[in-house]
């Protein structure tokens, strides 16, 4: 009984852990230019897909992990470059639009580049799962909650020791003032861009071993990370990662105590709960509109 | 000014009216009307969720979520259990609407993407239901549905009729039938736009601070709204369904509500006649790309893009100032 509590609980976490790092690319971007990014999965797809194709090439897996994420990086900077730079005056709804015009795009190359069939990432380590109190863990979810313990981490000290991280917060705070005190509000969005690029290249790199690989994954995953931010509180870095940590908890345990087939239901019944009771999040600030 | 203001909006219905008329002129074979009259119907849920993007700057990514739920309303009940056709669709119509009132009243308190998230997840938990209440939606492989019932005369895509001597195939006259309900829906949403609640919606779009403190009642307007475009969705879908004969659950999918979201935005938000073009347009698309075969999302995606970013405004109000422009350049005074 419990052992099977211990077991839809790792599972919950595993895949809530690949979900916060989801919510926190969104946050970032949405802090920066109040865009809803929805080829935020798309990053995640190409993190996965690269690091097969960078393997198949003979390359050791750390090195392909390294150049996939980076690609994945780049990515983020050439959407934000050619997609949402070239359209500064439309409407956020616009940009939105803008973002799965991109999706669509990203979606179509990997078609054409990898083909619509399931691509296997081998574990980062041993294919042995680990036996803790009758419940089994895969090798792998330790991977990926150590790995994203580093990034929030990092992306803490990023944003409150460098003057790069400081500039992005300060320009999500208020654009026109950190213009005048000398930020370049552009280059800041491109950075934002850049680095929710490369925590959706990391987090489709870790957990492809568990969920495979496909050109169309990043659509759920998407979404799921846009609900995790959203539950959150959206703006929220605190908010993205306790989000990401309860939806995936909540799914797990509804896929296996309720049933596997309401188990998405369920999670959007829990954004309508919490949005009901809380209509800014978990963590959302309050904000004053001003007229 | 009552009078001129009567002109401009009757204008553009006869306009309107023409295309329909003059639309079949080209077309040659049954699998073209069956496009164009899709892209009638859908245009009447556009026109319908347009409401509430357009004039009342609510996003909704949840509206296939109604339109799905109108169709297998329909489904069920004309199907299943022998309902006639046009009392079920407004039944339909009403249960969709209080649906929408119910959910809409907590959710409208939400701000921004709160409001598309919320939407989203309705969408979604509708669509999750349809999918897998298999024994009385047919589940994933979908579920047929009768031909559309007029009291009493029956609008099939595969039958015959004769008017006044000259027959007609029905997938014709479904294509005149669908004009006339879009005609209906454009002259309804009209309408609304123009009534006071028509501008206690913009004043919400403006600044909803602002118009709250001039005494409109923000939450009424926007439930309003929000009901009224789901209404409209659930009667499309009705329609739809009647017209296709068979749904799945893909109709009341994601990426159905993405879809008709992005025919509002591509169109022009705001501007009745740019979403239907919208909807022309992205119903279009797909047909034209086929040919590219594995290129088709890559292209579908890219113009999407280049579209947005080159004219933010949509197709329509784009074209329309740029030919204004021209217009004022040649006779050289105000457009």
């Amino acid at each position: 009984m419990f052992s099977e509590f211990l077991q839809f609980l790792f599972t919950g976490v595993t895949i809530g852990a690949t979900y916060a790092l989801i919510a926190l690319g969104f946050t970032l971007i949405y802090n920066a230019s109040h865009v809803i990014n929805f080829a935020q999965g798309e990053f995640l797809m190409i993190g996965g897909m690269a690091t097969v194709s960078f393997m198949a090439l003979g390359l050791p897996m750390p090195l392909a992990i390294t150049l996939a994420v980076l690609l994945s990086g780049l990515m983020g900077v050439l959407l934000q470059r050619f997609a949402i730079a070239p359209a500064k005056k439309a409407d956020v709804v616009t940009l939105i639009i803008i973002t799965i015009g991109a999706s669509i795009f990203i979606r179509g190359l990997a078609q054409l580049l990898w083909g619509k069939q399931y691509h296997v990432v081998p574990n980062f380590s041993s294919d042995e799962p680990i036996r803790i109190l009758g419940a089994v863990m895969n090798t792998q979810s330790l991977w990926v909650l150590g790995i994203g313990t580093v990034v929030v981490v990092a992306l803490v000290l990023f944003f409150t020791r460098t003057m790069i991280g400081k500039a992005i917060l300060a320009t999500s705070m208020n654009k026109q003032a950190s213009r005048l005190v000398g930020i370049k509000t552009q280059f800041v969005l491109m950075l934002a861009f850049l680095v929710s690029a490369l925590l959706g290249g990391i987090a489709g790199v870790v957990v492809a071993p568990i969920t495979f690989t496909s050109y169309d994954i990043g659509i759920m995953l998407g979404l799921k990370g846009f609900v995790a931010a959203a539950i959150g509180g959206l703006g929220s870095g605190v908010g993205a990662v306790v989000g990401g940590l309860c939806l995936g908890i909540v799914e797990a345990m509804a896929a296996g105590y309720l049933s596997s087939d309401y188990k998405d239901a369920v999670a959007f019944s829990m954004i309508l709960l919490v949005l009901f009771f809380m209509p800014r999040g978990l963590f959302g600030a309050k904000v004053v509109e001003r007229v | 000014m009552f009078d001129q203001f009567m002109k401009v909006r009757l204008r553009g219905m006869i306009v309107l009216a023409i295309i329909v008329v003059v639309i079949p002129l080209f077309l040659t074979n049954p699998f073209q009307y069956d496009l164009a009259t899709q892209i009638l119907i859908v245009g009447g849920a556009v026109v319908g969720l347009n409401l509430l993007v357009g004039f009342a700057g609510q996003i909704s990514l949840g509206h296939a979520g109604f339109f799905g739920l109108g169709a297998y309303f329909t489904g069920i009940m004309t199907g299943t259990y022998g309902w006639p056709a046009v009392p079920t669709l407004l039944l339909g119509a009403a249960v969709v609407g209080a649906i929408a009132w119910i959910v809409g009243r907590p959710i409208l308190r939400l701000k921004g993407h709160y409001l598309s998230m919320a939407t989203l997840a309705v969408g979604f938990i509708i669509a999750i239901i349809i999918n897998n209440e298999s024994q009385l939606t047919g589940g994933p492989d979908g579920m047929p549905v009768p031909a559309l019932d007029l009291f009493g005369w029956e609008l099939s895509s595969f039958g015959l009729y004769s008017f006044f001597g000259i027959e007609f195939d029905g997938y014709e006259l479904w294509y005149f039938f669908a004009g006339l309900m879009l005609l209906l829906a454009v002259w309804l949403a009209q309408n609304l736009i123009d009534s006071p609640i028509g501008r206690g919606l913009r004043a919400v779009h403006g600044s909803e601070v602002a118009a709250r403190v001039v005494g409109v009642d923000t939450a009424k307007y926007k439930s309003l709204v929000f009901v009224i475009s789901a209404v409209y969705a659930s009667i499309t879908g009705s329609l739809y369904a009647h017209f296709q004969g068979f749904i799945t659950p893909a109709v009341a999918g994601f990426d159905f509500s993405i879809i008709l979201i992005t025919m509002v935005v591509l169109g022009g938000m705001g501007s009745t006649y740019g979403v239907i073009l919208g909807a022309a347009v992205l119903t279009l698309l797909p047909q034209v790309l086929a040919d590219f075969q594995e290129l088709e999302m890559v292209m579908f995606g890219l113009i999407l893009m280049l579209t947005m970013i080159f004219m933010p405004k949509g197709l329509l109000p784009t074209l329309g100032s740029m030919a204004g422009k021209r217009f004022a350049k040649k006779t050289g005074g105000q457009p």
